[in-house]
């Protein structure tokens, strides 16, 4: 596709035979052979890649005015929020970029879930896009740690402490993180160090992300191959650029939204108090895109046991292609799975809604089923739902679905008379 | 060449191989140990706290290694109910007399030793500490009793220098 691409001026051509780059872009930006019925819950990928720049050049501007000192880390952000010009712009649309990531991010993987794009051949598409969520957790747990706030800081040291919970070595392992005894100022200045690295690390991953999509070409909402070139796909320009910035003008309303008019309805008051390891906030709770993973971790009366249980919930998405055993991806063919995964979603609101709140009584008990409930819809609903499960049948073609009868009836008669 | 024979070329390519395995292993080391806590952060390892001021009743939190240190003076019917805990119905079960070198104090690290939180004192279901993040409650000697904590507060090295002097660390 991009082979035949020829730089229209001399200094492109110059350029080109040197380094075939504008090959490169050219190939994957404009002609790319996209399906044609996209919906918008496609777009998140372009969606997400704005997050990523917008996070990475806002970052930027604000680690010029940061300290990564415990004593003058929470007095440079209010120093940035009220002396330096435009600060508190950039980091609000910086701390609201994050949230919004999040939500892009968790849109773009229940899409994933709903038609089945983890399936073959796009396995390893999936399981890079599951470092990179695990890398986007890291990146931001330490950048909500950097304002060295009263949550910045017990969010910190629960987290850190769960490496304690690691047999024999667990205290030397939390203490070679924090550099002391305690959380202090050389774990900040590690966290504001990895913080900064992380998100090249995931523009690097975002690359192979792309790169590994653009080899067997988009999944659909039909779920079913394309022939690339054929009838069934459109070129990416202009078709699907239009689309996704159609909708990242929506996604950036949203965003102005929160920037603009409740830019802390996310955030926690308690870290707009500095830290002060001496007392702990009566109610922690972690930044909302944690909670459900926060209502796993407390679910479980051990110390390792709920760390296990944490992890494993992030980790079992990486085996989600084998342990799903049906061949139909999309959910739209499949009327049990199409059912469970709704179910799934409404658990894992559940399980951030029960991660909000003390863990006790009642709310203790449905967050214990609530768990067991996520683990079972990987390593229990979907083994068996491919086995046991009646799909309907899959079109031929992308058209299909959407011509009329007699539309149909035309084609089928065509193509019988060429037959 | 002949079916699997050593060479002197293989042993070339092993030991250069292993030389320059423990090569980049040792240089690699200087890496990971600069996080481990540093000289200046070991040099605060010890502190001193007069408990003249401490009445029956009250307690005080210190600063040690980043940490807070509880020391609390206990009334008799604190040590009494400490004392009278059958040691089967612990999750670990450590004496009270393991755990205060005299009675009267009690010196802990301040830390849940689940999640590391601070307790609260004089709260929960024990008459001892209640951390707030998870709910654990641990009793009037600070022995984990009830919730997700796994082991009692740490006690950390102590001496009395004198009657009314310890040294923490």
């Amino acid at each position: 596709m991009s082979e035949n691409y020829a730089p229209k001026s001399a200094v492109g051509r110059w350029f080109n035979d040197r380094l075939p780059l504008l090959n490169l872009i050219y190939g994957h930006l404009l002609p790319y052979p996209t399906p044609k019925n996209l919906n918008y819950w496609w777009t998140f990928g372009g969606i997400l890649t704005f997050c990523l720049v917008t996070q990475i050049i806002t970052g930027l501007v604000l680690a010029m005015h940061y300290v990564a000192d415990a004593d003058l880390a929470f007095a440079s952000v209010e120093h940035i929020m009220r002396d330096v010009n435009y600060g508190w712009l950039l980091r609000y649309i910086h701390a609201n970029g994050a949230s919004l990531f999040f939500m892009a991010v968790y849109i773009h993987m229940a899409r994933s879930l709903f038609y089945g794009s983890y399936k073959e051949p796009r396995e390893l598409i999936w399981i890079i896009g599951v470092f990179i969520f695990l890398l986007m957790i890291a990146t931001a747990f330490m950048g909500y740690v950097l304002p060295w706030g009263q949550m910045s800081f017990w969010g910190a040291t629960v987290i850190t402490n769960l490496f304690s919970a690691i047999p024999l070595v667990g205290e030397s392992v939390t203490n070679w993180l924090w550099g002391g005894y305690a959380v202090g100022s050389p774990l900040l200045t590690r966290f504001f160090t990895l913080h900064y690295l992380m998100p090249f690390l995931i523009f690097a991953l975002v690359i192979l992300h792309v790169w590994a999509l653009h080899v067997p070409g988009n999944n659909n909402p039909e779920g079913i191959n394309v022939v690339q070139g054929s009838q069934d796909t459109v070129p990416f320009h202009p078709h699907y650029v239009v689309k996704d910035m159609f909708a990242l003008v929506i996604f950036l309303v949203v965003f102005a939204g929160f920037v603009f008019f409740v830019p802390n309805l996310l955030g926690h008051t308690d870290n707009y108090i500095e830290a002060n390891p001496l007392q702990t906030p009566e109610h922690i709770v972690p930044e909302w895109y944690f909670l459900p993973f926060y209502a796993i971790l407390r679910s479980v009366p051990d110390k390792l046991g709920g760390v296990i249980l944490m992890v494993s919930a992030i980790a079992i998405l990486a085996f989600l292609p084998w342990l799903d055993t049906s061949k139909v991806r999309s959910a739209k063919y499949r009327p049990l799975y199409r059912q469970f995964v709704w179910l799934f979603f409404a658990n894992v609101i559940l399980l951030g809604y029960l991660g909000a709140q003390t863990a006790d009584g009642l709310f203790l008990i449905i967050g214990r089923i609530a768990t067991a409930y996520y683990f079972a819809h990987f390593i229990i609903i979907l083994p068996l739902l491919g086995y046991i499960e009646k799909t309907k049948p899959l079109p031929k073609s992308l058209s299909e679905p959407v011509l009329s009868p007699e539309e149909r009836q035309m084609k089928a008669a065509a193509s019988g008379a060429s037959a | 060449m002949s079916e699997k024979q050593v060479t002197r070329r293989n042993f070339l390519y092993v030991t250069t191989g292993a030389f320059a395995a423990a090569g980049a292993a040792s240089l690699a080391w200087p890496f990971v140990d600069q996080m481990n806590p540093d000289a200046s952060v070991k040099a605060l390892a010890s502190t001193e706290i007069d408990l003249r001021p401490i009445i029956p009743g009250q307690s005080i939190t210190v600063m040690w290694r980043g940490k807070p240190v509880f020391i609390r003076r206990r009334t008799q019917a604190e040590i009494d109910e400490a004392k009278k805990v059958n040691l089967a119905d612990l999750p670990h079960p450590e004496e009270d007399s393991d755990r205060a070198q005299n009675p009267e104090w009690l010196v802990m690290v301040g830390i849940c030793t689940h999640l590391g939180c601070v307790p609260l004192g004089q709260k929960g279901d024990y008459n001892g500490w209640f951390c707030p993040c998870h709910g654990s409650h641990y009793d009037t000697s600070g022995r984990i009793r009830k919730g997700p904590a796994p082991t009692n507060l740490e006690i950390p090295d102590y001496v009395f220098l004198n009657e009314t002097t310890i040294k923490i660390g």
